[in-house]
């Protein structure tokens, strides 16, 4: 179960957020950072899953883009981990060559996001 | 700041231009992102985090005035919601922006309506209340024959929707899964599946629709099922294990590669569709020999064809080995499974390592011999340097130690911990790992090395592990116990109550010290001592569980005692009350119980508690009468007490005057009567134990019984109705002791002493009351004969003036609400044309009921206008209203104007059925809803609750089968409902069924209205009650009181004391009760 989707550069500026569950507003900031910290500590040896809370976090990084997913415990992390791809490749075609500020146009993004989580579960 | 990002900003332009001719979402981001790109880009290019929020603040106050100018276009506002969105995005509050995005979302054209449902998807929470304002949207764009708002509004609902608006929207969305399109189709699939997560219940009788979605032509429909049915299974395999062969053929479909190529994600078939797929089947197969028996062939299939070198293969093949391994075994499976995760593990890539020690997991829990192959490799992972692996790895080396000694192991770690390379929290890891190691191993150098080394670490986590490695080793034995060979799975028996400490908690009691007050108590206290008013007689319930719950029998013991005292010292403090000559016979367990009092005192105490509550508020103003003085009225107060009687015992009556008379007598008789019973009965309530005054007997009972039965309810005063109803709830057993309810029948007769007592010590009528009485009382006694027949409120003056005073009652009778108006005559002469018509409301049926005609009202004489309301569709509560014209001396006509509320309850009436046609009455009903209502622990007791739902809502008790009820109502004319509900634990849960759509969620809305009722835990102070009130009202006021002390609807707080104010007559405010000053 996917719990948030978020969209972070280098700098720690959310470019996109999507919380499935409800989150108070200050608690988003909070927890955005400290998820942006953990991902920017790991080296390319170290596997894209981290243990954050009561969640895990799957990340893929792309320049200096995080896209990083908060889920529950029953998820399949490697699953997860190619549907962030999925998930860029289709804003790839949708932007033709996507950035890292299209993604800021979240209108389309987020309806991107959407039909693509629900089509592939 | 990176290359691409500079090289973005300078192509956004262009971007922009570029897709200003496109079509569709494009063409909506070009359109506003002008302003959204200035502001991204001006926020991307700031430095510091205080300079962005001064930026966005800036745009906060600039967006704030724009969408709450008039002058504002929706395509302004489109513009605005999506700059607000991403300001919100990044943390700043644009709550003010909420109700503009629903407008948006309301009236804009498609792009605006689409940016809007945006904005409140991400805006707001579910349980946000400006969402009940976007189901009147949702629902309009649902019938729209427009296919794009017929998306939106269910991509909405698939996103947010308010629980307890479904029923709305349901039966749209239902007809949504036979529509033409799949995009519409597969949308109302999910839709459905956000229902089913928030409120299984109601889409309960669609499951066979879900089965024709699995089944449907098109891929995304059937995938769009899936999540329903992998939720279902979760919660209850059984029932679904037929379907296993359509999933394992769909699986087959899939992996054979017979979807078409749209689904294929880098050439592997609908990856994510077959990992839903083995899950499914994971659960369908667990410990089910034959359901597994059919999947072994696809399993088997898909362990072989996913050979292709793609992480996403190797999620799916994951998934596979983890379904293998949950499903009834198989070994050739299991063996080509396990041989799957040899590669996974040997992978250089590091998430697939991951993966794969994920799992091995799996694997060693079944068969460790499967997994030894791999234990070289195992440890190899130790020298990883990324620490998630290394937990995995940790998890296993248990299991693993076959071949490799012990001794090994640790030397392997104990180099590993010398490294530099690791971070300290590996080292912690690592240190525990050896600490479970050492057991095992002979020799002990290294470990005596590790611990000299690390007792002396800067770090206190490691060494506070090499501490408690120290002292384990120092003694081996117990070190043994504590870690045995083969039990690193099993959970170890934590003794949470940590009874081990009671012998000390009692010593130290016993030499002063203060108990532990757990913290919800600590906190009441605190709170209670910064009030003016105070509240400690409510807060007495909390302590209960506060205190069985965690201390052994000593302390339970040490502790009512000490409650006592608190509560004394309390009492002391915060208001001042005469404590003299009161015993204490009330603590913070509820009662006390004296060494002179009956055994049987406590039992009765507990077993119905919310009494106990009740009491107590009664107890304290009990505590103000003198009990001596109560003896003894004196002359004055039996007047006061005749006024208050008059004011608050029901007016209905027509044996109020004489009952006036004989009140005091009768009370007089009754405390005799209760002191020979007293001897008599072991049983008898705490409340005799107060007897000494004559209020108390009385009241107690009386009080406690009323509670529900009077002055919640404006049920009218009639006895007899009373005694019907109880002998009611007795016929439902065990709801009542015995005793009880005969007291009950006892103590009716006296209960004007207890207001009239009550009002002398809390409020002092003023005296202009008194002649409005004195009409009041006079009224009473020109009530409809029809009254003695059925149960009927209480008459409420709904006008007056200085000639007329118009009062109505309700009569509930069984086919139908009959609302009586009283029209008297105050003046000396006579008035003519007297005409009452109500006006036609949309809810109701309203018919005149033939009456005497004669236009002409006599001097100081009363006229009855009688009217039968039908209900012609359930609603929660509606409001009647009218006008009465009259002509004073033939000169000019007068006309008032009034009005009624009606509440769902004056409809519903008890529905007298046996358990066998509930059971297919039940069965038949298609519209139901569910709920779990969560009560204090161990005060959720079925019988107060069975009583407060029969007496609230009027439900007839049909059954009562364990610690569950089945319960019968109609919603005249002939509407059956049918609540089940179930006490377990500390939730009640409530499961109405009908054959009407929206009754049960109204009959749930009063369910959750009277829950104060229901839940003895929230506390009941006095605050406003008369008669004239409706239920709804009080219930407000009573949540209201306690939460704020503040009765709603006046401001008042404890004490003051309003009376027959203007805007609502017959309105009498008494807040609790504020000590004398």
């Amino acid at each position: 179960m996917i719990k948030f989707f978020l969209m972070v550069n280098k700098q720690g500026q959310t470019r996109l957020s999507k919380y499935y569950e409800h989150v108070e507003i200050n608690k988003r900031t909070l927890l955005e950072t400290e998820v942006i910290k953990s991902c920017l500590s790991r080296s390319n040896e170290q596997c894209s899953f981290i243990e954050y809370k009561d969640f895990k976090l799957i990340y893929r990084q792309y320049a200096a883009l995080f896209i990083v997913v908060g889920v529950n415990d029953t998820e399949n992390e490697m699953a997860i981990y190619e549907f962030i791809h999925n998930f860029v490749e289709v804003l790839d075609d949708y932007f033709s060559r996507v950035s890292e500020l299209d993604v800021s146009f979240f209108s389309a993004v987020n309806q991107v996001f959407h039909s693509a989580w629900q089509r592939t579960g | 700041m990176s290359d691409i990002v500079e090289k973005t900003l300078t192509a956004l332009p262009g971007l922009f231009l570029q897709n200003q001719s496109a079509s569709g979402p494009a063409a909506a981001k070009a359109s506003f992102s002008s302003r959204l790109g200035g502001l991204v880009r001006g926020i991307t290019a700031l430095t510091s985090k205080h300079e962005e929020e001064k930026l966005i603040q800036q745009e906060l106050s600039n967006l704030k005035a724009t969408v709450s100018a008039p002058t504002t276009t929706l395509k302004m506002m489109k513009e605005c919601m999506v700059r607000l969105i991403y300001c919100e995005m990044l943390g700043y509050d644009a709550s003010f922006g909420y109700i503009h995005a629903i407008k948006l979302a309301q009236q804009g054209n498609l792009l605006e309506k689409r940016v809007g449902y945006l904005a409140v998807s991400l805006f707001l929470h579910e349980s946000h209340e400006l969402l009940l304002l976007l189901v009147n949207t949702v629902v309009k764009d649902l019938q729209s024959t427009n296919l794009v708002e017929v998306c939106m509004a269910l991509t909405i609902v698939s996103q947010i929707f308010p629980r307890e608006m479904i029923p709305a929207v349901l039966p749209l969305i239902e007809d949504k899964l036979q529509h033409s399109k799949e995009i519409i189709r597969r949308k109302a699939v999910l839709a459905l599946y956000k229902f089913y997560l928030i409120a299984p219940n109601q889409v309960q009788h669609i499951h066979i629709k879900f089965r024709k979605a699995l089944c449907d032509r098109d891929v995304g429909v059937m995938a769009a099922s899936l999540h329903i049915y992998l939720r279902m299974i979760k919660e209850n395999s059984s029932a679904y294990k037929d379907l296993t062969g359509s999933f394992v053929t769909i699986l087959k479909q899939v992996v054979g590669g017979k979807l078409p190529v749209d689904f294929n994600y880098h050439s592997v078939p609908a990856p994510w569709l077959q990992i839903q797929l083995l899950r499914i089947l994971g659960l369908l197969g667990k410990d089910d020999q034959r359901t597994s028996e059919l999947m072994y062939d696809v399993l088997d299939e898909s362990l072989r064809r996913a050979e292709l070198n793609h992480n996403v293969t190797y999620a799916i093949l994951f998934e596979c080995v983890h379904t293998v391994y949950s499903i009834y075994p198989k070994s050739e499976l299991l063996e080509k499974a396990a041989k799957c995760i040899g590669k996974f593990v040997l992978s250089p890539k590091i998430n697939l390592k991951y993966l794969g020690l994920k799992a091995l997991t799996y694997v060693i829990q079944q068969d460790p011999t499967l997994a030894l192959q791999h234990q070289m490799t195992i440890i190899e992972c130790l020298d990883h340097p990324d620490p998630i692996i290394k937990r995995e790895v940790l998890g296993e080396y248990s299991y693993l130690l076959d071949k490799e000694t012990p001794e090994e192991v640790i030397t392997k770690l104990y180099k590993l911990l010398r490294s530099d390379s690791i971070s300290s929290e590996t080292k912690a890891w690592i240190i525990a790992a050896v600490t479970k190691l050492t057991p095992q191993a002979h020799s002990s150098n290294i470990v005596e090395r590790l611990i000299q080394e690390f007792t002396t670490s800067l770090d206190t986590c490691l060494r506070q592990h090499a501490f408690e490695l120290k002292h384990l080793h120092e003694n081996v034995k117990f070190m043994k116990g504590l870690l045995p060979v083969d039990k690193s799975c099993e959970d170890m028996v934590v003794d949470a109550s940590l009874s081990f400490l009671d012998g000390f908690v009692a010593e130290e009691l016993s030499q002063g010290a203060a108990p532990y007050k757990p913290h919800h108590q600590r906190q009441e206290e605190k709170l209670s001592q910064e009030k003016v008013l105070s509240f400690e007689p409510y807060g007495l319930s909390f302590s209960s569980s506060g205190f069985s719950g965690r201390q052994s029998p000593a302390g339970i013991s040490l502790g009512s005692d000490i409650s006592g005292n608190s509560t004394e010292t309390g009492l002391k403090e915060t208001n001042s009350l005469k404590l003299e000559g009161i015993k204490k016979l009330w603590g913070k367990e509820g009662y006390l119980p004296k060494k002179e009092s009956k055994t049987g005192d406590e039992t009765e105490a507990l077993p119905v508690p919310q009494e106990n509550i009740i009491m107590e508020n009664v107890d304290q103003i009990i505590t103000k009468n003198d009990q001596s003085q109560a003896l003894t009225q004196s002359k004055e107060e039996k007047e006061k007490q005749l006024l208050a009687s008059s004011l608050f015992v029901g007016l209905g009556s027509e044996s109020t005057i004489n009952l006036l008379g004989k009140a005091d007598t009768l009370s007089h008789k009754f405390r005799r009567k209760s002191k020979v019973k007293e001897t008599k009965n072991g049983q008898t309530t705490t409340a005799q134990n107060m007897t000494c005054s004559s209020f108390s007997s009385s009241s107690n009972v009386a009080y406690e019984e009323d509670y529900y039965l009077d002055h919640l309810q404006d049920r009218g005063d009639k006895e007899v109705k009373k005694f019907s109803l109880n002998s009611e709830l007795l016929d439902s057993e065990s709801l009542t002791e015995l005793p009880l309810v005969e007291k009950i029948s006892n103590c009716r007769l006296s209960t004007p002493s207890l207001f009239a007592d009550n009002n002398m010590e809390v409020f002092h009528p003023p005296q202009s009351t008194a002649a409005s009485v004195a009409n009041e009382v006079s009224l009473a006694v020109s009530l409809l004969e029809e009254t003695t027949e059925h149960m009927h409120s209480d008459l409420i003056e709904v006008c007056n003036n200085e000639t007329i005073s118009v009062s109505s009652y309700k009569i509930w009778k069984d086919e139908c609400l009959l609302m009586v108006w009283s029209v008297f005559n105050k003046s000396a002469s006579e008035l003519k044309s007297a005409n009452l018509e109500i006006a036609p409301a949309e809810n109701f049926k309203i018919t005149e009921q033939p009456g005497c005609c004669l236009p002409v009202i006599e001097a100081e004489s009363t006229k009855n206008f009688q009217y039968s309301v039908q209900m012609e569709k359930p609603f929660t509560e509606g409001n009647l209203s009218g006008f009465i014209n009259y002509q004073v001396m033939d000169t000019h006509s007068v006309q008032l104007e009034f009005s009624v509320n009606l509440s769902l309850l004056d409809f519903i009436r008890p529905l007298k059925i046996s358990t066998e046609d509930f059971g297919k009455l039940w069965l038949s009903f298609a519209n139901d809803v569910k709920q779990n209502v969560k009560m204090s622990e161990s005060q959720a007791a079925l019988p107060s609750t069975l009583k407060a739902l029969q007496q609230e809502l009027r439900l007839h008790v049909v059954d009562i089968i364990g610690n569950e009820g089945l319960l019968a109502c109609q919603l005249l004319p002939s509407i059956p409902c049918l609540l089940h509900f179930r006490v377990h634990g500390d939730m009640l849960a409530l499961w109405f069924r009908s054959s009407c759509s929206t009754l049960p969620d109204y009959l749930l809305y009063q369910c959750q209205k009277v829950r104060a009722w229901i839940d003895p835990q929230v506390p009941v102070p006095i605050p406003c009650f008369h008669p004239g009130l409706t239920r709804a009202f009080k219930a407000e006021c009573f949540v209201s009181v306690f939460l704020s002390s503040r009765c709603k609807k006046h401001g008042k707080s404890g004490g003051d004391l309003v009376s027959k104010d203007s805007e609502s007559p017959g309105h009498l405010c008494i807040v609790y009760p504020k000590t004398q000053s």
